[in-house]
Parts: structure tokens; C-alpha cells; sequence
């Protein structure tokens, strides 16, 4: 893939767990981490979208600060000294691991289990009174299903909707506090508001609340099987666009239809047909 | 922007609510009846409409105010009018406590269960009006501190009505009458060091300096007719603009700076840096906000100050207008504040009419002029970007810093915002120069500060001592406590305890930092040996779950599972809640987004590490 080039940038010096090390001017603490090679877990941050920084998992202490910082949305500055392993950081992690954990059903979130691990994170400790937002799953259409018993309220589906990529604004968060829920005007059914079905949020969602209604039924069905999917990139044909598809297919049959984050025309955004429009190329008929 | 809606009409009335702030529409594009010309042509009007999305916040106010609620009709014209996604708008309307977007009655009774109604006895008054009106939400609302402290426990009754219709009750009790209208005491009652000398106050002051008994802040509250700009100015009033003509906008910061003031609203930054770094910014327009959302419990410092003596508030943004180059400032008035509402908006009016606000301000060439916008309820507002999404009509969530205000604030540009009682501070610095006012109060403290004497105390109010006095003194001022003293909540629900033999602890901002306090907003509440420890505990737990925006997790979760712990550990001890408490405590405090969670576990902390509640020493 093609990635344009930016323009040269400044070089600054920064220090991260002991080691100097030059970032472009610009860059934040996250992706000098990545560049030096540090595992950082991240929830709300998406590759695609502005920083929100609303979960906190990915925070990092720079030295002189009176908080911590999150590292997806701070940029680096010159002489910033910067920890990514230290006590405070991990156990800012390990409780925001743990509150989550204990009011939100991470089950299909990827890595989740492995942070937990590695962090210590013991969500089974708040008792089992604490309060969830488990409600269930808001089914209101045929191509993708709201289960908010898994979000964490990245605003990433908001973002997503809203004006960084799709401008339909079909969504916004409601309500105040732990009661806040995404949501469309006074809970109007999907199909009532000014969704157009881009799936454009699904793409972005980090914990599976929001997922494809083929994925979700087969998933309560239990014959969704991720180890024996294969991913191909292709072209969509609906039009002349030329947007990337990955399509995941299962026993010869396409479950679900993805697209390349790093596409410099697209970056992972597709509409209703390409997303969602797969399906007369396995109608054949019964009869051969 | 293609907006969809569904098939909801407001009524006639929701409608001329709207349209009474916003005018007609003019075509089908805003709002109007589709006719044949918007057919054939489309206008500018959604894009003149797109840039006024400040006004959804006033637009929910004028139909809630007219109707007490939001149905789906009104809120998609509202919509229509400013261009607006109906989803977000709903999503504005549902952050704020006073907005209800279900059908309710005209007429809500709130009732404050605050630190300090409740040490005043609020939890029998609201289980009194819970017998009597029934379950919450239709009739009545229990409220967090409404800003009547000094006549805890208090209720505020807001009446949809055109116009609407508030009446303040207080001190309550239970089965009293909740009378349609109220006569509400004046402003000066909650001033004690003024009641003695009301008889024989004039009004022919000296012109400047300090008042009776060496108020400065206060020397007009009960003094000077709030509503008379001729009683102000006799007092001295608009001698700190003139200062501030003759000195020029530099010299006006540099008095600041050598003054040494620092913002009052709790986080102590000194005022004139602030103002320094605004004024040097290129970028254009700059915007002055005052943030009149004191929302902390046991705070009513600014209330008493807007309502008592408006317009030198009016002058002190004026001079901060001057001062820092803005054009427009905005005062950002908590919602719950009706009778500080009518004072100023009276105040502004006068002042445009004689030419102290509006263009060329006494001829200098200086045009300035107030926009107040009214919060609605919700304490997150104060937070200095909170505060300006919400202006800006988007949900009160507090931003990310950096970028700091000073560089991109209000609308993206450089602003300054400051307290109410920051701003009154200035004109009195620029009467009577920066180094006597630095003489007051001790060399990293300098003036006076207002303090907010309440729970069970003597003579609760409004206290005006200079800084460097100590908790003792400004106890004994209010006559010392009811009962035997157990301990003191400084800084309100954000600050921290303080026992009864920590009573020599000065009243400055180093000083209670040192003691491992802080000053806050000015909340002094006193608790008695009667109070519940453990409940006010839960009270503090339970305001910053309700608060909380629920943008950043450790605080969204951190702060339900901190009000649960709270729960437990009043049933029962527990090392493993203790513990449970500091860990999401610390998260809370490093990880948050803003101050509020940062914040939300200081008073618990200190309440256990300093009063030994939940421990061994406990012994209630």
C-alpha cells in the first residue's frame, strides 16, 4: 500500500524509560512508544480517529507532572522525560482495567484478558453488587446490532458517525455520568434516525458492542469461528471509488466485510454496498 | 448537513418559546413553513443558523422555562432552527439535571440534600416531601447545594410559566407549607458582619478603600440598592475602570501581577499571569468568561456578591475586557441562581443605557458588552473547558489540556476566565493600588477572601477576613460552632476534614496546603458531633457520582464504585474496602481527565486518615 509521504519534520529529544530517543516534532508520547518498541495498551484510542483519550488505560507518567499523561492524545515535547512502566502508570492501568472490567462485559474485547493478566486487574473485587450497564442487546434492523452491555464509551461510533468521517450524526452520547449511553434522539430505533448503515462505527468499535447481525447471530449460535476465517483484500465493484474490502470468509462462505485502516483514500470507511452488500455472491441456488 | 427527523410537531406554545429567542424563521430552511419559493431556491439561512449553535443551550432554557420539559417536537425545531443534528441536541438536553426531556409538571420543587442542608437536618425535609408528593422526578427533585447555605436546609421551587415563576425556601422544615410565592430575605442576611451596622449605613462612603468593619468585598452588600447604578457609583463604584483608562491595558495587567491576586474558583493561579499570557496572544478575537457556575457544595460566596453588589461585577469584567482585548465576555450564570439572574440582567441593561457597556465605553474608544448564559445544572460547568463547550452548546465535558484556554478557548480562541469573586477583586486593586493591596493578607496570599461559613454554626454566611486569619478566628466571627465541634470540611465536597484541635491552621492558601488542606471555593462547613460522619461521606460520594460527565473511565466508574464501598463500609468495617477506597482513590487522582475526578476522593481520604473514620480509632 501506498502511504503519502508528509513533509519533513523537526527532530526532537525525549527521554522514555532511561533511553534518549529522537521523535518527530508533532508526534505523540504513543507513537514515540511504539517507535521505542513499548507495549502500551490502548482502548479508545483508534488509528483512524482524533484522540478522545477517554479510557485513561494508555497513561504514562512524564516527569514534573501532577497527573498522569494519557499517551495517545500528548504530544511530545522537547526534554519531556517520560515513564512507561512506572508503579503509578501500571496501577492506573491495573484499576482502569479493573473498573471496566467489573461494569462492562469485555468478553470479545481483544487483549482484554491479557492486560487483565498482565496488570494483575481483578474486576471480581468490587463484589458482586457492583453495578454493570448490562442491558439487552437493541436488535432494530436486519445489518448490525447495538449490544451496550459491551461499551466502554470510547466515543469512537460518535466520532466515527459524527464529523470525522461519516457526517450523519445519527448518534451521540446521552445521559450523564455512568446512566450515559450512546444513543440516538430520545432512543428512535436506528432505522428512525439518520443512520445511513455505512457500518462505519462497527469498524471502529474496540470491544464489539457493535457488530455485524451475521457475526452476532452467529455468534449466539456458536459456530463463529475466527481461527478458521481467512482475510482477502480486494476491490469493491459497487462503484468507480476503488475502495479496499477485506473479506472474511468461513467454510467458503464471506461472515463479514472489514477494510484496510491504512488505506490513504478510505482509511477503513466503506458504505452500505460495499460493507454490507456480499450476499448474491453466495445466493447460488440450492439446486446447483 | 442533511438532517433527518421524525414525524414529532411542537405545540403552538413550545413554538413561540423558541421563536421569542430566536426570532421567525425566515424560509423552510430554518425552521419555517415550506412555501413555493424554498422550492426553487435554497438560502444562506442553515448556515447563519449553523453558526449560532451557542444559542441550543438558551433555546432548551426558553422552552423549559415556558413549559418545564423538552418533548421531541420542540427539541426537532429547535434543531430546524439552528441547523442542529437531533441526536446531539438530545444529547446536550440529557446532560443537564434541570432539563427533562419526559413529561413532567410545571411546577418542580427542588430540595437541596446537601453537606450543608443535610447537616441542618435535609434528610427529614426530603423524606417529608417524599410522603407527601410521592416518588421523585414528576413534582420534586432532591438537589445537590443550591447556594442557599446560610438557610439550610434549603428548596428551590422553578415554575414553567411565561414567565416562570421561582420561590426559595428556607430553613425548612418538616411539614411546613410550600407556599407558590416566597418573600425571600434580602442579600445582607446572609452577610453577618454587616447586619449590626444596617441602621445607620449611608450610602456617602468615602468613595474607595474598605467599608464598615474593614470589608472590602462585601462593603456594598446591604449598603447600596442592588438595582441602583447611582448608589454604586456613590460608593466608589467605576473609579477602578477610570484607573484602568488612565493605566492602559498593560498597566492594568501589571497592578494585577504586583498585587498578587489569585483566582478565588479553587485552583489558585495567579490572576495577572494568566491575564499576561492572553493579552500577548496573536490570534483574534480574544473572549473574557466569567464563571459564575459555583456549583461546590457549601458555596454561595458569588451568589451573595452578584446578587448584593451586580455591578461591580459588571465593572470588573469590563476592566478584564479592557485588559486582556476581548470585545464580548460571558458570564456563565448556574442555573439555580434566579434572583442573582434578575440583578444582573438589570445591572447589564443600565449599564448599556448610560454607556458603561456597549460601544465606546466614558468615550475612550473601548466597546464591551455581556452575554449571560445561564447553566443548567450541572456542577462539571465550572471546570474552565467544561464551561466552554457548554457556552459553545455541545455536552459540558471538559477538554483536554493542552492546548491550554489562554491559547484556544471559547470558539477556539485565546480566553481568559476567571471567578466572580477573582474579577470583584480588581477594581477594588486598581482604587486602591497594588501595593496596598498586597499589604493585606501575607506576602503569597494578598487581600481578602470570602469564606462560606456554614453547617452547624452559630451565625452562618458570608465572612470577609484577611487572608493569614486562622480558622479559629473566622470561628469565632461566626459565633463558633453549635455543639460540640468534631470537625471542619474545608474547600467543600472537593476539599478536605479538618479536626477540632487543627482550629490554628491559617487561612491561606500555603497554610492549608501545609496542614494537607486546601482552601477550595472558601467552604468552611462545620460539623458538630451530632453529624454522621459516615453519611456526609456517602453525601460527598453520591454528588460526584451524579456529577461526574462520564467522559473518563477512573472517574465515570471510579466514583460509583467509590460511593459503593462508602455503602459497605457504613454497614460494616472492612480492611479490604479501605484499601479498595485508596486504590481508586490514587487511579481517580492520576488518571482522571479534569479536576472533578481528580478531586473525588480528596475528602474521603482525609476524613479517614484525619477524623479516623472506618478505623480503630473510630469509636461512633
Amino acid at each position: 500500500m501506498s502511504v503519502p509521504l508528509r513533509p519533513p519534520r523537526r527532530l526532537i529529544e525525549i527521554t522514555v524509560d532511561g533511553e534518549a530517543m529522537r521523535v518527530p516534532e508533532g508526534d505523540t508520547l504513543l507513537d514515540a512508544c511504539q517507535t521505542a518498541g513499548k507495549d502500551i495498551p490502548t482502548l479508545c484510542y483508534g488509528d483512524t480517529l482524533n484522540p478522545k483519550n477517554a479510557c485513561r488505560v494508555c497513561v504514562v507518567e512524564v516527569e514534573g507532572a501532577r497527573t498522569l499523561a494519557p499517551a495517545c492524545s500528548r504530544k511530545a515535547e522537547p526534554g519531556m522525560v517520560v515513564k512507561t512502566d512506572s508503579d503509578r502508570a501500571r496501577h492506573s492501568r491495573k484499576v482502569v482495567l479493573e473498573l471496566l472490567g467489573s461494569s462492562v462485559d469485555l468478553s470479545t474485547t481483544p487483549n482484554a484478558k491479557e492486560w487483565m493478566a498482565e496488570y494483575g486487574a481483578d474486576p471480581a473485587r468490587f463484589g458482586e453488587d457492583a453495578a454493570t450497564v448490562a442491558e439487552p442487546p437493541k436488535v432494530d434492523n436486519d445489518l448490525y446490532v447495538r449490544d451496550y452491555a459491551k461499551c466502554i464509551l470510547c466515543y469512537k461510533c460518535v466520532d466515527a458517525c459524527g464529523e470525522q468521517w461519516q457526517n450523519s450524526f445519527a448518534i451521540s452520547v446521552a445521559g450523564r455520568g455512568f446512566d450515559a449511553t450512546i444513543s440516538t434522539e430520545f432512543d428512535a430505533p436506528l432505522t428512525d434516525s439518520a443512520c445511513v448503515f455505512c457500518g462505519n462505527c462497527v469498524e471502529v468499535c474496540p470491544t464489539g458492542a457493535l457488530s455485524f447481525k451475521n457475526e452476532f447471530d452467529m455468534r449466539e449460535a456458536g459456530t463463529w469461528a475466527e481461527d478458521r476465517q481467512t482475510q482477502t483484500t480486494t476491490i469493491c465493484s459497487y462503484c468507480g471509488v476503488g475502495c479496499n474490502l477485506t473479506l472474511h470468509v468461513q467454510d467458503n462462505t464471506i461472515v463479514k466485510v472489514t477494510s484496510p485502516h491504512d488505506n490513504p483514500v478510505t482509511h477503513g470507511n466503506l458504505c452500505i454496498k460495499g460493507r454490507f452488500g456480499f450476499q448474491h455472491v453466495q445466493n447460488v441456488a440450492s439446486d446447483g | 448537513m442533511d438532517l433527518r427527523f421524525r414525524d414529532a410537531e411542537p405545540t403552538a406554545e413550545e413554538r413561540a418559546a423558541v421563536d421569542a429567542l430566536l426570532g421567525a424563521p425566515s424560509s423552510a430552511w430554518d425552521g419555517g413553513d415550506r412555501t413555493e419559493f424554498d422550492l426553487r431556491f435554497a438560502t444562506q439561512a442553515p448556515r447563519v443558523a449553523r453558526d449560532r449553535r451557542d444559542l441550543l443551550l438558551p433555546a432548551l432554557h426558553a422552552v423549559n422555562d415556558r413549559v418545564g420539559w423538552i418533548s421531541e417536537g420542540t427539541l426537532d425545531y429547535i434543531c430546524r432552527r439552528l441547523t442542529i443534528p437531533p441526536a446531539e441536541a438530545y444529547s446536550v438536553a440529557t446532560f443537564y439535571s434541570l432539563f427533562s426531556v419526559k413529561p413532567r409538571q410545571a411546577r418542580v420543587l427542588h430540595v437541596c440534600t446537601d453537606l450543608a442542608c443535610a447537616a441542618k437536618g435535609a434528610e427529614a425535609v426530603r423524606r417529608d416531601v417524599e410522603e407527601r408528593f410521592g416518588p421523585p422526578g414528576v413534582s420534586w427533585q432532591p438537589s445537590p447545594c443550591l447556594g442557599l447555605c446560610e438557610r439550610a436546609p434549603a428548596a428551590l421551587a422553578i415554575e414553567a410559566g411565561d414567565p416562570p415563576v421561582n420561590a426559595v425556601y428556607g430553613p425548612c422544615s418538616v411539614g411546613q407549607d410550600w407556599p407558590a410565592t416566597t418573600e425571600e430575605p434580602p442579600v445582607e442576611a446572609a452577610v453577618p458582619q454587616t447586619r449590626p451596622r444596617r441602621d445607620e449605613a449611608s450610602v456617602s462612603d468615602d468613595g474607595g478603600g474598605s467599608g464598615p468593619d474593614g470589608l472590602v468585598l462585601l462593603r456594598r452588600i446591604g449598603v447600596v440598592d442592588p438595582l441602583s447604578l447611582d448608589d454604586y457609583r456613590a460608593t466608589g463604584g467605576y473609579t477602578g475602570l477610570r484607573r484602568a483608562f488612565e493605566l492602559g491595558p498593560t498597566g492594568v495587567i501589571r497592578e494585577v501581577l504586583e498585587s498578587g491576586l489569585v483566582g478565588r474558583g479553587g485552583a489558585a493561579f495567579p490572576t495577572g499571569r494568566k491575564w499576561e499570557a492572553t493579552a500577548r496572544q496573536l490570534d483574534r478575537p480574544h473572549y473574557l468568561v466569567c464563571n459564575a457556575d459555583e456549583s461546590e457544595p457549601g458555596t454561595f460566596k458569588d451568589r451573595v456578591l452578584m446578587e448584593g453588589d451586580p455591578f461591580a461585577l459588571i465593572e470588573a469584567m469590563t476592566i478584564a475586557g479592557y485588559a486582556n482585548g476581548c470585545a464580548l465576555g460571558y458570564l456563565y450564570l448556574r442555573g439555580e441562581y434566579p434572583r442573582a439572574l434578575r440583578r444582573l440582567e438589570n445591572a447589564i441593561t443600565v449599564a448599556r443605557s448610560r454607556g458603561l457597556l456597549g460601544d465606546d465605553i466614558l468615550g475612550q474608544g473601548f466597546s464591551f458588552d455581556i452575554e449571560i448564559r445561564r447553566g443548567a445544572g450541572a456542577y462539571i460547568c465550572g471546570e474552565e473547558t467544561a464551561i466552554f463547550n457548554s457556552i459553545e452548546g455541545f455536552r459540558g465535558e471538559p477538554r483536554t489540556k493542552p492546548p491550554f484556554p489562554v491559547e484556544k478557548g471559547l470558539f477556539g480562541k485565546p480566553t481568559v476566565v476567571n471567578n466572580v469573586e477573582t474579577l470583584v477583586n480588581v477594581p477594588h486593586i486598581l482604587e486602591m493600588g497594588a501595593a496596598a493591596y498586597a499589604a493585606v493578607g501575607t506576602s503569597s496570599s494578598t487581600g481578602t477572601k470570602l469564606f462560606c461559613v456554614s453547617g452547624t454554626v452559630e451565625r452562618p454566611g458570608i465572612y470577609e477576613v484577611p487572608f493569614g486569619a486562622t480558622l479559629r478566628d473566622l470561628l469565632d466571627l461566626a459565633g463558633g460552632a453549635t455543639g460540640e465541634l468534631r470537625a471542619v470540611l474545608l474547600g467543600g465536597a472537593a476539599g478536605a476534614f479538618v479536626r477540632a484541635d487543627e482550629l490554628d491552621i491559617p487561612l491561606t492558601f500555603e497554610g492549608t496546603r501545609a496542614a494537607g488542606a486546601t482552601l477550595g471555593s472558601g467552604v468552611v462547613l462545620v460539623l458538630n458531633d451530632t453529624v454522621e460522619l459516615p453519611g456526609v461521606l456517602l453525601r460527598i460520594a453520591e454528588f460526584f457520582r451524579d456529577e461526574s460527565c462520564g467522559q473518563c473511565v477512573p472517574c465515570r466508574v471510579g466514583t460509583v464504585r467509590q460511593e459503593e464501598a462508602l455503602h459497605r463500609l457504613s454497614k460494616r468495617r472492612d480492611e479490604g474496602d479501605l484499601v479498595l477506597l485508596r486504590e481508586v482513590g490514587q487511579a481517580m487522582r492520576d488518571a482522571s481527565i479534569c479536576g472533578l475526578g481528580q478531586t473525588a476522593w480528596n475528602a474521603v481520604e482525609s476524613a479517614i486518615d484525619r477524623l479516623g473514620v472506618f478505623t480503630a480509632k473510630e469509636s461512633s
